[in-house]
Formats: C-alpha cells, structure tokens, sequence
C-alpha cells in the first residue's frame, strides 16, 4: 500500500507498460520511466533511511546529484533510482542504513504503519 | 573493455551545449564521441524531448519542445553516441605532452575506457543546495525535479502543494504546474526586501535582450492571475514533520506575521550553479562568482580551461541558460577543430563571430538575473540546527564547531567530521561548508577554498573497475 500520498499523471504519449516490484509490491509504469517516477507514483515513501541516524529520505533531486534516492536494483546496492530507466521483472528494495555484512539478506526492512 | 579508436573531441554532457559542440565538430570532421549519463540526447532542459510524454504541449510550453530543431540537427550527424554512460574518472596527461587523454565510465555496469585527443566538459548545472530546517524530509523536493518528473513521466506532485524560494526558474515551474491543473497552496519568495533595487543599475544591460525579460513578466503576469497566495519576504523557513517522518507542514514568517501551510509536497529552489564535479576532480582552476555565489572553472573566451586540452562549455561552465549554452559550445568546438588543424585561424575567427554575438545577447541579462534573484543569506549560511551535509548529517553548528577549534577550509572539516564523504561527495553540501567557513574565519569563500574532489565521482563495483584489465 502506499504510504505517502502518490504524484499524479497526467494523460501522456507512453503506451507501453512495464511491472516491476517494489519491496512486495507490484508497480505497473510507462516505459520511459525511471525507477525514482516509479517509486514517487506509487508513493511508496521514504526510500532509504540514512546509516547514520536512520533519517527518512526520499529522492530530491531527479538529476542524479544529491543520491538521496538510493536503493537496491536487482541485488546491486547504492543504485541511484532517479538515473535507472525501468525494466520489466525489475525489483527494487528500500536502503535501509547501512548493510550488515554478517546478514546482508537477513536483514529486517522497516515499514512504516 | 579498452574501446581502441582515439577521438577526436569526446563530449560528456549531452545538453544544448554538448549537442552544439558535436554537430560543430562533426561538421568540421572530427571524430566525435558524445557521452551523457541519460538514456538519449537532450540535457536536463530537454529531457526526455526525444519521446515527449506529456500529451498537452501547452504545459511546458514553447521553449522546451523549440529544442527539437537541435535534436534532430545532432541526430544528422556522424557522432559515436555513449548513453547511460556514468563518467567516473578521467585521467589526463601531464600539459603539453602528446598522449591521449583517458575518460572511465560504466554503461549497465560494465566498466569502459575511452580515449580522446580533446575533452568538453558540458556537464551542466545542478540546483544550488537549498539548506533551511527540515530540508531533508521525504515530501521536500527541488522545483528542478518536479519539472523533470514532469517532462519524463508527465507526473505531478501531490497535493496540497507549496513552492518555496527564488530564481526563474520557481517561477516557471509554478507556471507550468499551474497549466497542469495543480492546485498551489503558496508561493513563498524568500528574498529579502531591496533585490530589485540591487539589480536596477544592471537593467540597462539586461534590455539588450527584451524578449527574454518579456517573458519573464509573462510569467510573472500568469501567477498573479492563476491567484496562487503568493508571501513575500519569507524567513524562518521550517519544515515540519508528522508521527511517521514525513512533510505535514511548513512554517515560516513572512514579514512579521508567522504562518503555517499544510502541504505534502514542499518545492525549493534558489538557483542553479555549475556543476563542477568532473572539472574539480580533474584539479582544473576553478574562481568564485561573486554574483551568483558559486565556483566556475577558469576559462578563456573559447571554453578552454587551465589544462590546454579541456574545454568547459554550458551552464557547468557559468550559467547563461540554454540558448547561451548552445553558444558556447559552438565556439569551443571551433577552437577544438582549429587546434587540431582542421580550420585555420581566419575561418576560426570567422565562424565564431555568429555564436560569440548570440552569446553576448544571452549573458548581458544575467547580472541583472544574479541581482534580482540573489539567495537570502540563511540559504548560503543557515543557522546552527540545520543539517547541512545530508549524506554525513553535519549540521551547520558543527561547521561553525570545527572552525572555532582552528579548521581553516572544507578538508579540515572534512577530516574531522566526515562532512562532505558521503555518496554525493559534496554536491550538495560543498558550497554551503566553503561559505560557512569562510564567513566564520572572517575570509572568502575563495580564500578557504572547496573540497578535494576524489575519483571515482560515482559509485563502481569492483567488477567495473575489473573489466578495463580486460
């Protein structure tokens, strides 16, 4: 379900459509978007929480600038989301803080209520 | 995988100022590569204008889909084309030595080497970084990334909506968000009181190029009567979050009056600055701008920079918009054809005289622009809480920490507090950190200096790196 409000479309010349899969979810989108569109339609929100804190971010720039939006794109992390063009069986996880080496694909993925 | 042909010019950027570059080099017979980190040609102006998505032209309007005639020019021509190509190094002989320059990029994460005899830099320009209290909560974005979501995805934010900050292109945004039937809360111009008369002496320039600034009255004409609540004079701007980490509201003063508005999109801006990722790393000179209080990298009147092999055009090289853009990437292009001996000096200076004259039209507006739209302090120094390097959560106060314990420039700080380390490197936090610095140690943003820009500029697998070995 999504957790923030989603962005809009408006009517658009894409007509083909692709699935990709978004933690558990399942997405359907244009072609030509990028997994960043994907994830701000769907509003699935935040994308990543910062190792540091485990701040809540989302992607901000869209130009491949301020790598707020990494996530994980077919098992490689650090993907920037906003400069990866979707395609079809793709699936997305959220970065949550850092990766733990000892568990790497144990590791518990927050959600929010 | 060592790509064995030795170009001519290889072009990184594929904007309005690349695009001009590769069809001026292509035509004058150079052996062209043009790289770009996006799928296909066009730049952050004319995203995505290969495959308009949106169905309503009216929307963007006329200034974005004029960019075809480019598109279509560039396509005529025999360029070698690098697409989705992440630049992450490039490695340049030492100066007047004869060998190749080395540029390093991956394409679907498989690692490239290209080779080229001369390189243009026309990476563009980035939002400035817009630090200010909540900034980094998902629901904030830039006014740059709603315009790229709208002309790739024909998508809009979700409502209710604010736009907050200063500079044309807010303006335009508004605008366009407007025509798209998107509801806008607030308009929050935070310039101080005073701009316009700061930028009256330099408005007799900026007349050379009227139709420039009769569009930016229309612009100014149509938010006035789309009835957006515009505040002006906007300070202590915050915003605040809900239970769950996400935008709820912004608060702010406008005037003396302190208000609130419930949003769940919160768009910033406060202008563009080049994007100097790949000319700091490559240790070419940069200055500071003074007026549009950012880093160019040092040029000459033909693009060339402080290596004699590297040409900077575009918005990376200084900002003067699209048109100027294009312009200056002609003119590199020309002097690249005659340093390498395909025109001769009186062609060169010849068929430069059309783009310089264009050029001049395009950048006698701009210090009028700088004034008008110069950013409110708290934007280039915030105060203590806020965060300033969003990667390494630095705030501003510990900046300000760093410097009183004696750090005296951006890699003092960044030793000491990782500032500036995390994946973007600095883009976003670099000018904020040398201008805190500098306004601390009672210097200059040019006195205290900018981060050391290490390579890799993005982020490689050990296996991209692997396969130049191959």
């Amino acid at each position: 379900m999504p957790n923030a409000s989603p962005f809009n479309r408006l009517e658009s010349n894409s007509n083909t459509w692709v699935t990709l899969y978004i933690e558990d979810q399942t997405i359907q989108v244009p072609a030509g978007d990028t997994v960043a569109a994907a994830i701000l339609s769907a509003g699935l929100l935040p994308s990543r929480a910062t190792p540091i804190s485990n701040s809540q971010r989302a992607p901000y720039c869209l130009m491949g600038v301020c790598f707020e939006c990494l996530v994980t794109i077919d098992g490689k992390e650090n993907s920037q989301a906003c400069m990866t063009q979707v395609q079809d069986g793709m699936r997305v996880s959220k970065q949550i803080q850092a990766p733990d080496l000892n568990a790497a694909n144990t590791r518990e993925v927050k959600h929010d209520k | 995988m060592i790509n064995n042909t030795l170009y001519d010019l290889a072009i990184i950027g594929a904007g309005p100022a690349g695009m001009s570059a590769a069809i001026c080099a292509a035509d004058h017979g150079l052996k062209v590569a043009l790289l770009d980190e996006q799928a296909n040609l066009g730049g952050q102006i004319y995203r995505k204008l290969y495959q308009p998505s949106l169905k309503d032209e009216s929307i963007l309007g006329p200034d974005y889909y004029q960019g075809r005639d480019l598109i279509t020019q560039v396509q005529k021509c025999q360029i070698d084309y690098f697409f989705e190509a992440n630049v992450w190094q490039v490695t340049c002989p030492e100066k007047n030595d004869s060998t190749s320059l080395e540029i390093n990029l991956s394409i679907k994460q498989q690692g490239q080497q290209l080779k080229a005899r001369k390189l243009l830099i026309a990476t563009g320009a980035q939002e400035r970084p817009t630090p200010f209290p909540g900034w980094t909560l998902p629901g904030v974005m830039t006014c740059g990334a709603a315009q790229i979501l709208l002309k790739t995805s024909a998508m809009t934010p979700a409502s209710p909506l604010v736009i907050v900050g200063s500079g044309p292109l807010l303006l335009l945004i508004a605008a366009q968000l407007h025509r798209a039937g998107v509801s806008i809360s607030g308009l929050l111009d935070t310039r101080p009181k005073g701009r316009y008369v700061e930028a009256l002496p330099h408005l007799a320039a900026a007349l050379n190029n009227l139709p420039l600034l009769a569009k930016g009255l229309a612009l100014m004409a149509e938010i006035k009567k789309a009835n957006i609540p515009v505040y002006k004079n906007v300070t202590g701007l915050t915003a605040l979050a809900n239970p769950s980490e996400r935008l709820d509201k912004v608060s702010f003063k406008a005037g003396n009056q302190h208000q609130e508005i419930t949003c769940t999109t919160l768009l910033t801006h406060q202008g563009v600055v080049p994007n100097v990722q790949l000319s700091r790393a490559l240790q070419l000179d940069h200055v500071w701008h003074q007026n549009q209080a950012c880093w160019h990298p040092v040029k000459d009147e033909w693009g060339q920079s402080s290596h004699p092999d590297i040409y900077v055009a575009g918005d990376g090289s200084g900002i003067t918009g699209a048109k100027g853009a294009a312009n200056t990437g002609r003119i590199a292009a020309l002097k690249i054809a005659q340093s390498l001996a395909k025109i001769n000096q009186s062609q060169l200076t010849k068929l430069a005289q059309s783009p310089t004259k264009k050029l001049a039209k395009e950048t006698c507006i701009r210090p009028f622009l700088d004034k008008l739209y110069y950013p409110a302090q708290s934007f280039l120094t915030p105060e203590d809480d806020t965060l300033v390097c969003r990667c390494e959560e630095v705030s501003a106060k510990d900046i300000r920490h760093m410097v009183k314990q004696g750090c005296t420039g951006p890699n003092q700080t960044k030793a000491f507090s990782r500032v500036g380390m995390g994946p973007c490197q600095g883009r976003l936090c670099g000018l904020t950190v040398s201008n805190i610095i500098a306004e601390e140690s009672l210097s200059t943003p040019e006195e205290v200096g900018y981060y050391q820009i290490r390579n890799p500029i993005k982020p490689v697998n050990l296996s991209e790196l692997i396969d130049l070995a191959k």
